[in-house]
C-alpha cells in the first residue's frame, strides 16, 4: 500500500511537470551519450543544465525536443509520454527550442523569420506576437527587413529567441544562448531571459556562465558523461568549490 | 538577318524560357528542400503533354484538358511522393538517381502501352488559330503569344506563393534548415509532400500548355529534363529566382543562338556539326562559364 502511494505521488509530480525525464538513454550511433538521465522541470520553473563540453547537455535538449529519439527511458511533456514524438509535435505541445549555433533562416528576412514561426500556444494563447517580440528586442525592430544572414551574431541570437517565443511556448529550451557574444549583448540576452521567466515560461538553460545561471535559475543540474551528478539550488551548488572546479572548471 | 526575325526569335526564346521555368522551378525546390535529385521530373512534363492529348480528345477543348489535367497531376505527385520519393530523403544521390531513373522507364513504358509510340498533335483552341502579322511575309502565331502570357502568369503566381505567403516562407525556410522548421511546429512530411506535388503540377502544366504548339511524342520528357537540370545548375540549386533567370537565359540563348548560327555561312561545313548541335554546345558553354564565375550558380548559396 505504502509503495503504490509513493508511485502515485511520483506519477503525479511527473504529470504536473512541464517536462520530465525518467532514466533516459540516448545514443548517437554506437556512442552512448545520455546514460539514465532523470529530472523534472516544473511549470514556470527555470532550471540550468551545466557541464563541460561533450557531457550531453545539447543531447538532453535535443532529446527533450524530439530532434533525436531516446533509446530508453521515458520523456514526458505535461505528463504525456513523448518518446519518439517528432519535434513538430513537441512544438505544438508547447516546447520551443533555441539551438546552439542559432539556426536562423538566412534566406528569410527578420520579419519572415519571426512570422514563419507564429502559432497559438498549447491552450490557444496568442500573447506573444510580432509586436511583443519586437518590444522585447528593439534591435530586431530596427532590422526588420534585413535578411537573416545580414545580422550580427547577437542579433541572430535575439532572432532565434524571438522566433521561439512566436510559438507561444510553455517551455523554452535554450542551448548556449550567450556563446560567442560581446559582453553588452550577453547582458541583453540575460535581461530577456529574466523577462521570459517572469512571463511564466519554464526554461531549461544551457550556458557556461555559472554566476548568471545561479542568479536567474531556480535549480541547477550538472551533467557529467551523460549522468546527472548534482541537482539542487544555487546555494548548494556554490557551497562546494572543489566540486565546481572539478566539473565546470570555475 | 532582319530585325523582325530577331524579334520573333526573341519572343520564342522568352516563351521557351518561361516554359522551362515551369519545369525547372519544381526540380529546383525538390532538390533544394528535400535534397532529392528527381530524374523522373521530365516524365511529369511528358504525362502533362499526353494528358493534353487525351483530355482534349475527350472534352473537345484544350482548356478543359488543362483544368482537369492539373488536379490529376497534383494527385499523381502526391501518390509518387508517398510511394517512392519519401524513401529517398535520407539516402544518397546514387540511390535517388537509380530509383527515379527506374521511374522514367516505368512511365515511358506505361506511355507506350496507353498511347502508343506515334506522335500526336493537339488542336489549338479555335479562337487562337491565327497569326499576328508582323511584316508582309512574317507573322507570329497567337497561341505562342498566349502560351507565353499564361506561363508568365503562372510564374507570377509561383513567385507570389513563394515570396509572400506563409507556405512560401515555410518552403524557403525548409530549403535552408529543414530540421529547424520542424522544431518550430511544422510537419515536414506534409510540407515535403505539398512541395513535391506543386512541382509535379507545374511540370505537367508546362506539358499540357505546350502540347498544341510542340506536339506529343515519346521521349519529350527526357528532352526537357536535361535542359531543366542545366537551368537549375545555372540558377543555383533551390533558388526560384535563379530558376527564373536561368530559364530565360537558356530560352533566349537557344532561340537567338540558333538564329545567329544559322545566319553564318558555311558554319555547319566549317565546324562539322549541325546548327542544333552547335546551339547545344553554346548552352553548355554558357553553363560552364557561369559555373566558373559562380560555382554555386547565379543565386545559389556556396556550401
Amino acid at each position: 500500500m505504502a509503495e503504490t502511494g509513493v508511485a502515485e505521488k511520483l506519477d503525479q509530480r511527473t504529470a504536473d511537470a512541464a517536462l520530465a525525464f525518467q532514466d533516459v538513454h540516448t545514443h548517437y550511433g554506437a556512442s552512448h551519450i545520455l546514460r539514465g538521465v532523470s529530472f523534472r522541470l516544473g511549470r514556470g520553473e527555470c532550471v540550468s543544465l551545466m557541464g563541460r563540453n561533450g557531457m550531453g547537455k545539447s543531447t538532453t535538449l535535443r532529446t527533450a525536443m524530439g530532434v533525436v529519439r531516446p533509446s530508453g527511458g521515458e520523456v514526458t511533456h505535461f505528463g504525456a509520454r513523448a518518446n519518439g514524438r517528432p519535434s513538430y509535435r513537441s512544438a505544438t505541445e508547447g516546447l520551443a527550442y533555441v539551438p546552439e549555433g542559432r539556426g536562423i533562416f538566412p534566406n528569410l528576412t527578420v520579419r519572415e523569420n519571426l512570422v514563419v514561426a507564429a502559432r497559438p500556444g498549447r491552450d490557444g494563447r496568442r500573447d506573444w506576437d510580432l509586436e511583443r517580440v519586437l518590444e522585447l528586442f528593439p534591435r530586431l525592430a530596427e532590422r526588420i527587413d534585413n535578411w537573416g544572414n545580414n545580422l550580427s551574431g547577437g542579433e541572430q541570437q535575439m532572432l532565434t529567441i524571438g522566433r521561439a517565443l512566436m510559438t507561444n511556448p510553455d517551455v523554452l529550451l535554450l542551448d548556449e544562448a550567450t556563446e560567442g557574444l560581446a559582453p553588452l549583448i550577453r547582458e541583453e540576452i540575460w535581461r530577456v531571459l529574466g523577462e521570459i521567466k517572469r512571463a511564466g515560461i519554464a526554461c531549461l538553460v544551457v550556458d557556461k556562465n555559472v554566476k548568471r545561471l545561479v542568479e536567474i535559475c531556480d535549480r541547477h543540474l550538472l551533467l557529467v558523461k551523460g549522468e546527472i551528478v548534482f541537482e539542487g539550488d544555487g546555494e548548494a551548488l556554490m557551497a562546494d568549490a572543489d566540486f565546481l572546479h572539478r566539473h565546470l572548471g570555475v | 538577318m532582319d530585325l523582325t526575325l530577331l524579334l520573333i526569335q526573341a519572343l520564342n526564346g522568352v516563351q521557351y524560357g518561361l516554359l522551362l521555368f515551369l519545369i525547372a522551378s519544381g526540380l529546383t525546390i525538390v532538390f533544394g528542400i528535400m535534397g532529392v535529385i528527381n530524374l523522373a521530373h521530365g516524365s511529369f512534363y511528358m504525362i502533362g503533354a499526353y494528358l493534353a492529348y487525351s483530355l482534349t480528345a475527350w472534352t473537345g477543348h484544350i482548356f478543359w484538358a488543362v483544368l482537369l489535367g492539373a488536379p490529376l497531376a497534383a494527385l499523381l505527385g502526391l501518390v509518387v511522393e508517398r510511394l517512392f520519393i519519401v524513401h529517398l530523403y535520407h539516402r544518397d544521390h546514387l540511390q535517388q538517381v537509380l530509383l527515379t531513373f527506374g521511374l522514367i522507364l516505368i512511365f515511358n513504358e506505361v506511355q507506350s502501352i496507353i498511347w502508343g509510340d506515334d506522335p500526336h498533335s493537339v488542336a489549338k483552341p479555335e479562337f487562337l488559330e491565327f497569326s499576328i502579322p508582323l511584316t508582309d511575309v512574317q507573322s507570329y502565331p497567337a497561341y505562342n503569344l498566349f502560351l507565353g502570357v499564361v506561363c508568365l502568369a503562372l510564374a507570377g503566381v509561383m513567385y507570389w506563393v513563394v515570396q509572400k505567403t506563409r507556405l512560401g516562407m515555410r518552403i524557403r525556410a525548409g530549403s535552408s534548415n529543414p530540421e529547424m522548421i520542424q522544431a518550430l511546429g511544422i510537419n515536414t512530411k506534409v510540407l515535403f509532400a505539398t512541395v513535391f506535388s506543386i512541382g509535379v503540377t507545374m511540370a505537367a502544366l508546362a506539358g499540357l500548355l505546350a502540347a498544341p504548339e510542340r506536339s506529343v511524342y515519346p521521349g519529350i520528357g527526357e528532352q526537357v529534363l536535361i535542359i531543366s537540370f542545366v537551368v537549375v545548375v545555372i540558377g543555383g540549386i533551390g533558388s526560384i529566382k535563379g530558376a527564373f533567370v536561368g530559364a530565360l537565359m537558356i530560352g533566349l540563348f537557344d532561340s537567338l543562338g540558333s538564329t545567329i548560327l544559322r545566319s553564318m555561312d558555311h558554319i555547319e561545313l566549317v565546324s562539322g556539326l549541325s546548327v542544333d548541335n552547335l546551339t547545344s554546345v553554346t548552352i553548355y558553354a554558357l553553363m560552364a562559364a557561369i559555373l566558373l564565375w559562380r560555382p554555386a550558380g547565379l543565386y545559389g548559396r556556396a556550401q
